[in-house]
């Protein structure tokens, strides 16, 4: 794996179906526009005037759910079934954030670990990720850089390379 | 455009009758350069060419900006896209379940419409289980066909629900006032005891409580308060709770 700021992930692997299931809907967007950029050169395409639809100002919807606001189905009171009642809170503030895009309000989720928490416990394990792949002889390197405080890029020693005799 | 919110306000608030039209004249306003607003047209409007007609006899509604509609009654439900509702497995034939929605058709529900279903992993889905699912389709010309998976992939509170419990039907009126964002029913009945509700815009109701005897009061409860002004609700829920304690 390429040493960088990170230990990164391949493309193939976050392009997997498993890995995908908890993007939102906006970078699953991006995913795909990036996929189709990639395609679009091999499509073939009909060379034509674009034909405008009759614009239709009256818009028909069949079910009443929009209409009224109504509110999602599964309900449970006073802590009847646990797992029901953080859906309902799922759902109906995710229903709020759509009609509220102006206010700013962040409602924080209860979580077991803080985010800060959260932060440098992922820190760590970045790091001794990085250090069980590193090679031998970067293992050095990797140590030092973690007893600086300020994390100041000092230029290590060009690598060692095979070099070829000069005759 | 103001004519046709204009033509729209003066009977908000009113009883319509199927047959009613609302005419928009748009050729009439010159050139098509003038933008107009659109409307949105609920349950009960039906758009006829450059024409709105009311299709139900009701009181129509309105919502901002552009959102109208007819608040009638029914018992009957109609399937339609986007819809919660609970539906009762009958046959399983290959790749299908056959639903029962309460509709004029037996719904389809795919064996891969479960969050983690793969064609190796099958859902447990039996003959007889109660399933919580949202229509794609559902129009006059095709069978609906329902899925327990939202589109990101994730179940939501969907599928298979319920080993007890006790399943009834109400008509569609009280299912919105349930499903209502302040609901006052489901005020009241929360202060009573603990419970588990999952409601189906098809009128289906699935009550749970901890006991055999805490179910049925509820489901009494809501099967009564269909017709009972609040004030009448209220001193039936206060004589329950203190009758329960």
């Amino acid at each position: 794996m390429a040493k960088d700021g990170a230990a990164k992930l391949s493309k193939n692997l976050l392009r997997m179906k498993f890995m995908q299931r908890g993007l939102d809907a906006e970078l699953k967007k991006q995913l795909d526009e990036e996929e189709k950029r990639i395609i679009s050169d091999e499509h073939w395409f009909l060379d034509l005037p674009e034909l405008k639809a009759k614009e239709n100002y009256i818009i028909e919807e069949s079910s009443c759910v929009p209409c009224e606001d109504l509110v999602y189905g599964r309900m449970s009171f006073r802590g009847f079934n646990p797992e029901v009642e953080k859906l309902m809170l799922l759902m109906n503030t995710h229903k709020e954030e759509e009609e509220d895009e102006e206010e700013d309000d962040v409602s924080r989720m209860e979580t077991d670990i803080t985010d800060e928490e959260m932060a440098r416990r992922y820190e760590s394990l970045v790091e001794s990720m990085r250090k069980k792949f590193a090679k031998k002889r970067n293992r050095s390197t990797v140590t030092k850089s973690e007893e600086d405080v300020n994390c100041n890029v000092v230029g290590d020693q060009p690598k060692k390379v095979f070099l070829n005799p000069q005759d | 455009m103001d004519t046709i919110h204009a033509c729209f306000k003066e009977k908000i608030g009113e009883v319509l009758l199927p047959g009613d039209v609302f005419s928009i004249r748009l050729s009439e306003s010159g050139d098509g350069s003038i933008k107009t607003e659109k409307i949105i047209c609920g349950p009960g409007l039906r758009r006829n060419g450059e024409e709105v007609q009311v299709c139900k006899s009701g009181i129509l509604r309105h919502k901002q900006p552009n959102m109208y509609w007819i608040d009638s009654q029914q018992r009957r439900y109609v399937p339609a896209k986007g819809e919660s509702v609970i539906g009762i497995v009958t046959a399983k034939s290959g790749d299908i379940f056959k639903v029962d929605v309460g509709g004029s058709e037996q719904a389809s529900l795919s064996y891969l419409a479960f969050e983690g279903a793969t064609k190796r992993n099958r859902p447990n889905v039996q003959v007889g289980d109660l399933v919580y699912g949202q229509f794609t389709i559902a129009n006059k010309d095709m069978e609906p066909e329902l899925v327990c998976i939202d589109s990101c992939g994730r179940a939501n509170g969907m599928g298979v629900f319920g080993a007890d419990g006790l399943l009834f039907k109400v008509s569609l009126g009280l299912v919105r006032r349930l499903l209502a964002p302040q609901s006052e029913i489901i005020k009241d009945l929360e202060k009573i005891f603990p419970f588990e509700l999952v409601v189906g815009m098809n009128g289906r109701v699935w009550v749970k409580a901890k006991a055999v005897q805490q179910t049925l009061i509820v489901t009494n409860l809501l099967e009564t308060c269909e017709n009972m002004t609040s004030q009448q609700r209220q001193t039936l829920f206060k004589r329950v709770a203190e009758g329960s304690l």
